[in-house]
């Protein structure tokens, strides 16, 4: 689960870690006060939407007229804003964050992360900041510093001043970026948190350090030990119909071909995608029902899928292990009686109880294509997607 | 031969007195599983499945010579389960459990340093020698002993792979899946090893999807130092990037990530990559003849 930045801000502040002045607006009237409420005579106007690459995007805007800031508010809350990581259609914007501007005299990355390599969370540093860090990695890797913490004692003093060594920091700032290091982890370990990227972390012309920018993500396993982290949830920024089908456990990701998938497992639904694909179809969606499947959830694997209008067939794979065939065949059962599904519905059952859910099936008398294989499977629903019999 | 588990095992189920525990301990020891009791705190001295339940794991090592636990219990109890398992000397500790918090997974590893325990998942479908032991939550009736070691992340993707296998008439040493976290008990690399180890192994499946470096890192290894041949498939060609795909782990964060770039590389080091996912079977079927 992801926050915004004012949100990861307001949480930095709880560990003293240096953000610059500021607060969130829902309308243009609320930006023009906070602005005056302000010390400074720059302030900063910043769409609050979760992809990156705001500025590039045109999300972000710096003003001396104080007049300007409601201005700028207004255009920016309730625009479709377009970045790099939106995609074409661009996120609308709800809230824009307000923000003393700060004279900046040099610009750092810093993040901290759980490393898969060496399976720690792990701190990582540059001296090139506010910009694309993975550009920086792959055109200059010596400019990265990276410090992975043992987590039976903890981030300790020495690897900071590694860190701030690594990205040219010198003086009282070594002392500084310690203090913030470890506040910072601290704050990541307490919220159960996978990426608190700061970029860019400024040095300021009176040697201050500051999180100018703040982006934080959680552990979705990890929320039910954290109310009030869950509580900053914005729907709005997730797809309606990801958020409906994790309400039923299922897993869902919209994708832009005609082939629905419904099956059990993630490799094996990947896999069924590939293999769509393989035989000259496009996925229309991934689907992974979990384990211990009920009828209730294939049926509403089912309307979720179908909901979706480019959908020409739909491919069910399960390979029952924690599963049970019969109970699955009496969810898709359930499904094409009561939604009337006219869809070509392709089913391809095996493991656990397999005879049960065949029979299941076949004494339903429904419309529907039987395979035996994957590829028997892939094949038929590719066909039926185009209109054709395998 | 075997890695792993074989018919000496002597297993317990963590949160055995659980609904899906107590199903799959049956199922486990009507493939002929030495099930040697469970644990379910508050719940020692009863009996369950004609079984003794202990308190405690360090009660079910000492009494009941347990050396393997399947592991049930919800995700927020589960990373101090495998610790209690790591310190009572299990040597094998196979997590069954979706949704254990990484930071737990991050403390379980740094514990395990030290101590002589393979930890298998989370969120992981288990691990089997056919007919021998079957520590996990996978239809045993598909899996038949044979020459190939098969390792996966996903489960029910090494179903597809055995089901495929099996037509064709071969079967398997011990099937293995290490689970979709990105934080993990055990990874590839530890798993080629021991097949290469095991003299009954002839050829090894590996089955990865994207996300991380694990299965190049593991393809590296085996190119200098296994002489067996390796297959591998890897999930997730057509995932779109930045997208968390079901598993926790499987999310392309990178070019070196997506499934093309992993095939390329495998293919590099000298790995049969497999390119249809209904032809991993006759894959493995080639390489053994």
């Amino acid at each position: 689960m992801n926050i915004h930045e004012y949100q990861a801000k307001e949480l930095f502040r709880k560990y003293d870690v240096p953000v610059p002045e500021g607060h969130v607006a829902h309308t243009a009237s609320q930006a023009l006060s906070i602005a005056e409420q302000i010390d400074g005579e720059r302030w900063v106007v910043k769409a609050q939407i979760h992809a990156g690459g705001r500025g590039k995007g045109g999300g972000v805007k710096v003003t001396s007229a104080i007049d300007e800031v409601e201005q700028l508010a207004d255009q920016l809350i309730g625009s479709q804003l377009v970045t790099p990581q939106t995609g074409p259609a661009g996120r609308t914007v709800h809230r824009v964050l307000i923000e003393q501007a700060q004279d900046i005299a040099h610009e750092y990355y810093l993040s901290l992360l759980i490393d898969r390599g060496s399976q720690r969370i792990t701190v990582i540093a540059s001296d090139a900041g506010g910009m694309d860090i993975e550009q920086v990695a792959a055109d200059t890797p010596d400019r990265i510093v990276r410090e992975a913490i043992d987590p039976a004692i903890g981030l300790q003093d020495f690897q900071c001043r590694k860190i701030a060594n690594g990205i040219g920091l010198r003086g009282k700032q070594i002392h500084a970026l310690t203090g913030m290091l470890k506040r910072l982890y601290r704050c990541f370990r307490d919220s159960d948190a996978q990426l608190l990227e700061i970029n860019p972390l400024a040095r300021l012309d009176d040697g201050k350090l500051i999180a100018l920018d703040a982006k934080m993500g959680f552990d979705d396993n990890a929320l039910f030990r954290h109310p009030d982290i869950t509580d900053l949830r914005d729907f709005d920024e997730e797809d309606p119909k990801e958020v409906d089908a994790s309400g039923h456990d299922l897993s869902y990701i919209a994708l832009d071909g005609d082939v629905g998938c419904i099956v059990n497992g993630a490799g094996l639904a990947m896999a069924t995608m590939d293999a769509i694909s393989f035989y000259g179809g496009v996925p229309a969606n991934f689907l992974d029902v979990g384990g211990g499947a009920s009828p209730e959830k294939i049926a509403n694997a089912f309307r979720i899928v179908l909901e979706d209008p480019n959908v020409k067939s739909v491919m069910l794979n399960i390979f029952a292990g924690i599963n049970r065939c019969d109970w699955i065949a009496e969810g898709i059962v359930q499904a094409i009686r009561d939604q009337h599904i006219d869809t070509p519905v392709i089913v391809r059952l095996a493991g656990t109880n397999v005879e049960q859910g065949k029979a299941i099936l076949a004494a339903s008398g429904l419309n529907y294509i039987e395979a035996d294989k994957l590829d028997d499977a892939a094949r038929k629903s590719v066909a039926a997607a185009k209109g054709e019999q395998a | 031969m075997s890695i792993i588990v074989d018919k000496d095992s002597r297993v317990i189920f963590q949160g055995f007195t659980g609904q899906h525990a107590s199903f799959h301990a049956e199922e486990a020891m009507h493939m002929g599983t030495q099930v040697v009791g469970g644990v379910t705190p508050g719940k020692g001295g009863q009996e369950h499945l004609g079984l003794p339940v202990f308190d405690t794991v360090d009660a079910a090592v000492r009494e009941a010579g347990a050396n393997v636990s399947v592991l049930f219990v919800p995700p927020p109890f589960s990373g101090d389960a495998i610790l209690e398992a790591i310190d009572a000397g299990i040597e094998v500790i196979v997590v069954i459990t979706d949704g254990v918090p990484t930071q737990d997974m991050v403390r379980v590893k740094r514990y395990q340093v030290g101590h002589d325990t393979l930890i298998v998942g989370p969120n992981t479908a288990g691990v089997i020698t056919p007919n021998q032991c079957k520590a996990g939550i996978m239809p045993s009736h598909i899996y038949q002993p044979g020459p190939i070691g098969v390792v996966s992340r996903s489960g029910t993707l090494n179903y597809e792979a055995v089901e495929q296998m099996n037509e064709l008439g071969l079967g398997q040493t011990t099937s293995i899946s290490i689970g979709g976290d990105p934080v993990n008990g055990c990874d590839f690399l530890t798993i080629l090893k021991k097949f290469d180890a095991d003299p009954a192994t002839e050829a090894v499946l590996m089955i990865g999807e994207i996300g991380g470096q694990q299965e190049v890192e593991a393809a590296r290894w085996a190119r200098e130092h296994m002489n067996k041949p390796l297959a591998a498939f890897i999930a997730g060609a057509t995932a779109p990037p930045g997208r968390r795909m079901g598993h926790a782990g499987a999310i392309i964060s990178g070019a070196d990530d997506t499934a093309q770039a992993k095939m390329e590389a495998l293919e590099k080091l000298g790995v049969s990559v497999v390119r249809n996912a209904a032809e991993i079977g006759k894959t493995l079927k080639g390489l053994i003849e």
